[in-house]
């Protein structure tokens, strides 16, 4: 009872200075949005409209008819004519374009004979990104005979699951959602804790009754809390901005919320215990957000990582938050679906906490 | 644990690495009296402190506070102390009446009880006009008289002070002084550290840190009696150059210069001082008039933390 009590009277203080620290306070919905906005509008993985110049040397009906196809395809957006493969080349290196088209004079009857490509493109490699759009080009059929053009690529049919528009936000904000929790549940708590040993109430309060688990979860509720403001603000504005679903439960992602943030928020307690002032404490959080953005899925699919790279992420938390929003926005999974990151998450949580609770004793040495 | 000792302490010691912050330290304050720690910084005052409130392990040692060893049995310490740190340790975006308010739910006070007991703390310590007033905007004064109100909140048998007065002004160190001495005979064990001169001779009792060591304890009364030296004040005209020829006296321990006057310290053993001080200014033509003083406690200060070859020349 007087347990609960000194609890209460530690969140009581925390939200009452919180509230008092406008900066602080206006991050709580400034950082989500200005987040979601930036990562929202900045980042597309579907690259259309590539710069393009033709070199036609063929100049015939078939050769004017692929020229105008390019051009309606959206992935290339034809900019410039060219006299010849140099000046592609040129065009190239100078950076005006992306792509070089070159058909060359014989175009017509390369078309014809099936072992030799009756055009050239030549694409700007050093993005590989770019490099794999021109590859869309490839699918492009190219016949004189109408009906071939119809079966010349069924081989394989693709047929896009869960986001069919291939539109980048509505891979990007489930993932968002892992990103800023992290940065402001670890950056909070960390430097929560640690501004009251830079400003010298820690001394007074491990002087009082107040043990180091009423202090720490007193210190750490408002922030759940606030943990769950800023999800509901991702989830409004990923609706009301850029038409992201949340197919499966709200209550499931909430659920999973919970667990993530008190993985974070125990992260952030340890990494409070390590350092001892607030720079320290930002330097140590930034430490760890540059593995969680990129190393997390987030943004770069996790197959293609190198094997390191991916059992450092398998580590991370938010790599299994992002698995878990991603499954139930987009897929609409259940948390029954994903046993394991709930796992992972928990374990995590309890780890974490049980080692910030061991080495933030009440004593100064 | 004898009832009569808020504190005991055998062999107290703690080392920083090479460094021996606290050396082998014997402490036994009674019960209801003011007692002084003194010291220059680095001594040792904090680190005991510290470690009677069990904030720090000793490396070596024990203490009984309160009947309690710390520190393995501090958690049932703290409800029963109070302390007030050196540095201002309350929230100062949090007003006066927030803070107190704070302190009285940490300390678990009845909710019934609150109010009236933030309200009588600030009465008692003059605190009604900043009740609104966040504490990090108030005078070192407030502060202080704040912090010992947030201290003495829960009513602690004992009340550790680590320079309490070290950042206020002369009258705010009165006053503050005052409220010590009320708290001291309503039953209140207090334990305060200062390196002022004038603070210490105040206490009940005594103890002189120098380098981690108690090399003195006892009243300021005892002590001042107690010093092995003679005093000799000099009236100088030109009081550099009586000073650079006494200071050249084999037997002379310390000189220190108090505007125009001199205070001289010679070992007891060496027999009459003053006229052989006397004697070497005429030799030197130095106009002077000198006579034996009373020890003032900044004169035992400097006595007992001679090097220990100067004390025994």
């Amino acid at each position: 009872m007087k347990s609960l009590g000194r609890l209460i009277a530690v969140t009581r203080k925390e939200v009452r200075q919180l509230r008092r620290d406008r900066l602080t306070f206006a991050m709580i919905f400034g950082m989500p949005m200005m987040q979601i906005l930036l990562f929202g509008y900045a980042i597309n993985t579907d690259v259309r409209n590539l710069k393009t110049a033709v070199a036609d040397e063929a100049n015939t009906h078939l050769s004017r008819e692929l020229i105008s196809q390019i051009g309606q395809s959206q992935v290339a957006n034809i900019v410039k004519r060219a006299s010849s493969v140099a000046e592609l080349e040129s065009l190239l290196r100078t950076g005006d374009v992306s792509i070089g088209v070159a058909i060359p004079p014989d175009f017509d009857r390369r078309v014809i004979d099936d072992n030799r490509s009756a055009i050239q493109l030549l694409v700007d490699g050093s993005d590989p990104t770019v490099l794999g759009v021109a590859n869309q080009l490839r699918g492009m059929p190219v016949s004189f005979d109408s009906n071939r053009r119809q079966t010349v690529l069924s081989a394989i049919e693709v047929r896009p699951y869960y986001n069919p528009e291939r539109r980048t936000p509505v891979n990007i904000v489930p993932g968002l959602m892992g990103v800023i929790l992290t940065m402001t549940m670890m950056i909070f708590t960390a430097v929560a804790i640690v501004r009251e040993r830079e400003h010298g109430n820690l001394e007074l309060l491990i002087n009082t009754p107040v043990t180091s688990f009423e202090l720490m979860t007193g210190k750490i509720l408002p922030y759940i809390a606030i943990g769950m403001i800023q999800l509901a603000v991702i989830l409004g504005i990923g609706d009301l901005l850029f038409d992201v679903p949340v197919r499966g439960s709200v209550l499931d992602l909430y659920l999973a919320a919970s667990l993530f943030i008190a993985a974070n928020l125990a992260l952030g307690l340890f990494v409070s215990t390590m350092v001892s002032t607030q720079f320290q404490a930002m330097q140590a959080t930034f430490f760890l957000m540059m593995p969680s953005i990129l190393l997390s899925g987030f943004i770069f699919p996790f197959d293609g990582m190198p094997i390191v790279a991916q059992y450092i992420g398998e580590a991370l938390p938010i790599t299994h938050f992002i698995r878990l929003t991603r499954g139930i926005m987009l897929r609409e999974a259940t948390l029954g679906d994903l046993p394991f990151a709930l796992i992972y998450l928990a374990t995590f949580s309890a780890v974490a906490m049980t080692a910030a609770a061991l080495r933030f004793s009440k004593r100064l040495d | 644990m004898s009832d009569e000792f808020a504190i005991r302490a055998r062999g107290l010691s703690k080392h920083f690495g090479e460094l021996r912050a606290v050396d082998r330290l014997d402490l036994d304050v009674p019960k209801a009296s003011i007692y002084g720690f003194l010291g220059p910084n680095g001594s040792g005052k904090s680190t005991t402190i510290r470690m009677l409130c069990g904030l720090l392990t000793p490396t070596e040692g024990s203490a009984d506070v309160l009947g309690y060893r710390v520190p393995q049995q501090s958690k049932n310490l703290k409800p029963k102390i109070g302390y007030m740190t050196q540095r201002f340790s309350l929230f100062g975006d949090m007003t006066v009446v927030e803070n107190l308010e704070f302190i009285a739910e940490i300390y678990s006070v009845p909710s019934a009880l609150r109010a009236p007991r933030v309200d009588e703390l600030l009465q008692k310590y003059d605190l009604v006009p900043q009740r609104k007033q966040f504490a990090g905007t108030m005078s070192g004064g407030q502060r202080q008289r704040l912090a010992l109100a947030c201290a003495v909140l829960h009513k602690p048998e004992l009340l550790l002070l680590d320079e309490p007065t070290s950042a206020v002004d002369p009258q705010s160190r009165r006053d503050f002084w005052a409220n010590l001495f009320r708290l001291a005979e309503a039953g209140t064990t207090i334990l305060v550290s200062t390196h002022y001169m004038d603070e210490a001779e105040r206490c009940h009792k005594l103890a002189i840190l120098d380098h981690g060591v108690k090399v003195a304890d006892g009243s300021p009364q005892e002590l001042q009696a107690n010093t092995g030296m003679t005093i000799v004040e000099i009236l100088a005209e030109d009081p550099y150059r009586a000073q650079t020829i006494v200071n050249d006296l084999p037997m002379v321990a310390s000189v220190t210069q108090l505007g125009i006057r001199l205070r001289v310290l010679v070992p007891e053993s060496f027999g009459d001082a003053l006229q052989l001080i006397e004697q070497s200014l005429k030799n030197n033509n130095v106009v002077a008039e000198s006579h034996i003083a009373h020890a003032t406690l900044e004169d035992v200060f400097v006595a007992v933390t001679l090097q220990p070859m100067q004390r025994a020349a």
